[in-house]
């Protein structure tokens, strides 16, 4: 990947000569790239340009439903404790979409919190991974609300339900869902689409805090979201990777006219 | 060619006449109900007291009473709740998050629709085939029961996969996305988040059972029954009784009954007929007032 070679972070995940179809459409038509670790990448384009539906094969969300089908390779690295990499194919019929969704979390468009206490909704998914303790699970729900930037909002009312919450504070409480079970990658599709600027800035900023921890990966529709936040930008179009970049770079010397078409607001 | 005025009033004219219509057609419609209410209340309402509640039928009207109609009653809707509830539930569920769409499940769709239309004399037919004589069930509790299940099952079904169908997908992909198996998301969150639904669809299905008769006449529920079943762990002629005994046991069920003195000769059987038929209205209106509450209470509730 261009310039990108200079960056000293290990590459976390690797999409090669990668399709996907939803029955005889195709929506991802072969792309390649490869996403750093520990670094915040978005995917722009216009609408139908198939960035949401690339980001949905990384935790596999196609395969709850018929007639979806994968071609080529996501391979994800992950370190392992001897200290070498380990490479699985995510979209390998042979790798468990359960086992990738417990590594990969996500974030959805519309906050999408349980109907169930605040508490609960950060521990369901370590309640998935058979933590029981109620000890752990306290420690861990602490922790991932902290890191969510929600803690000193909801301390004293971990037991109420999540719809009481703003949006803004609910779309914080499912990315301290996303959070709690120490994923690998965090998957944002649109994550403040359903919100308003001030909480829109919130979650940017958490985005921000957050790249030290994880490896973000992010969809968005607006263009000086992905300018403020990303390390580096995928600019989609008609189902085609059309330039992968820097952000920077993307945005204030794009290598392709349609890349400086799009971001330039002459289309989309 | 009409002028504005005139158009106007012509419009005027069909607003009023279809609202007088609409007002009379409701004014009959709830005094029926109001003329049929107040005779049974009447007729009914001098016989009720505790004694009706705790007697047996009896030759004498004065001295009859619904005891072994009503516990018959209370013990079949038991047997048909758990046998409807866990079948219908699981059969909803199946069809709504497990089964692929395609012409088979339709063709079950369909039937399934269907089958709520089958008169209720129908399924008496097949219960009294398949359960009195190849089963050997008996003439029981336990037939009857069955047999009110078979009847409202189509009801649960479609109540649990309409509630079901209620919870907006990104519920589920936000369980999925998590890490969740099918079955982890069914129990942890569509089942419970359905839970109200699935319960109003169940009361209402009970609340039609309840009242049903041909299809118990049909298997041979008894008209007169002066004992009631045998107790669990009680002691009848020397013997402790075990614990499913009484699924063995006649019965009879209060339309039964009201019908066995309706059709007697003489007002005072009459008198009886309407005050069971009293507390068979009770036990309806009762039932579904519990499902208006826990509907109204859910959707104060669960908001998505």
């Amino acid at each position: 990947m261009p310039d990108a070679d200079l960056d000293p972070r290990p590459v976390k995940a690797e999409v090669r000569d990668f399709s996907f179809f939803y029955g005889t459409f195709q929506a991802v038509k072969n792309v390649s790239l490869s996403f750093r670790e520990k670094a915040v990448t978005a995917l722009i384009g216009p609408s139908g340009c198939g960035k949401t539906t690339l980001l949905r094969c990384f935790n596999r969300m196609h395969d709850l439903y018929p007639g979806n089908r994968y071609q080529g390779d996501i391979i994800l690295h992950s370190a392992t404790d001897g200290g070498s990499t380990q490479h699985l194919n995510i979209v390998s019929p042979k790798t468990s979409p359960i086992e990738m969704r417990m590594r990969i979390s996500m974030v959805f468009q519309k906050p999408n919190p349980f109907p169930k206490s605040i508490f609960e909704n950060v521990a369901y998914g370590l309640r998935l991974r058979g933590l029981r303790s109620r000890r752990d699970l306290e420690g861990r729900v602490e922790a991932a609300l902290r890191n969510a930037a929600l803690w000193d909002e909801v301390k004293d009312r971990l037991n109420q339900n999540a719809y009481g919450l703003s949006g803004g504070q609910q779309q914080r409480l499912c990315i301290a869902r996303a959070l709690a079970v120490e994923p690998e990658i965090v998957l944002f599709d649109e994550p403040t689409s359903a919100l308003d600027p001030i909480a829109t800035s919130k979650i940017e900023e958490l985005i921000d805090d957050l790249r030290e921890r994880v490896t973000i990966l992010i969809v968005t529709h607006n263009m000086q979201q992905a300018a403020r936040v990303s390390d580096y930008t995928a600019f989609m179009y008609l189902g085609e990777m059309i330039e992968y970049d820097r952000t920077a770079k993307v945005f204030q010397n794009p290598g392709k006219p349609l890349t400086e078409q799009y971001i330039s607001g002459r289309f989309g | 060619m009409l002028t504005t005025e005139q158009v106007i009033a012509k419009g005027r004219l069909h607003d009023r006449v279809f609202f007088l219509v609409g007002l009379t057609l409701t004014i009959i419609c709830l005094g029926t109900l109001a003329v049929l209410l107040y005779n049974l209340l009447a007729a009914g309402l001098p016989r009720l007291n505790l004694d009706f509640l705790t007697s047996f039928p009896s030759r004498r009207a004065a001295k009859a009473g619904i005891l072994s109609a009503w516990v018959g009653s209370v013990l079949v809707m038991l047997v048909t709740a758990a046998t409807a509830i866990p079948l219908g539930v699981a059969a909803g569920v199946y069809l709504e998050e497990y089964a692929r769409k395609n012409w088979f499940t339709s063709l079950i769709e369909v039937n399934i629709a269907n089958l709520a239309g089958v008169p209720s004399i129908i399924y008496g037919l097949m219960a009294l085939g398949l359960l009195v004589y190849q089963f050997r069930f008996g003439q029981s509790i336990l037939t009857g029961g069955v047999t009110l299940a078979f009847l409202i099952l189509p009801i649960v079904i479609v109540a649990t996969r309409e509630a079901i169908r209620a919870i907006p997908q990104h519920m589920r992909e936000a369980a999925y996305a998590l890490g969740a198996t099918r079955w982890q998301v069914v129990k942890d969150h569509l089942l419970p988040y359905s839970s109200g639904g699935i319960s109003t669809g169940v009361i209402i299905a009970l609340s039609r059972a309840i009242g049903e008769t041909a299809p118990l006449v049909t298997i041979g529920a008894l008209t007169y029954i002066a004992f009631l079943p045998p107790a669990p762990f009680s002691t009848v002629e020397g013997r402790v009784v075990g614990p499913t005994e009484w699924l063995m046991s006649p019965f009879t069920v209060l339309p039964i009954q009201m019908f066995n003195w309706v059709s007697r000769p003489g007002d005072d059987f009459a008198a009886n007929a309407a005050a069971a038929g009293i507390v068979l209205m009770a036990a309806t209106l009762s039932m579904n007032l519990v499902a208006i509450v826990i509907r109204a209470r859910v959707r104060r509730r669960v908001k998505w």
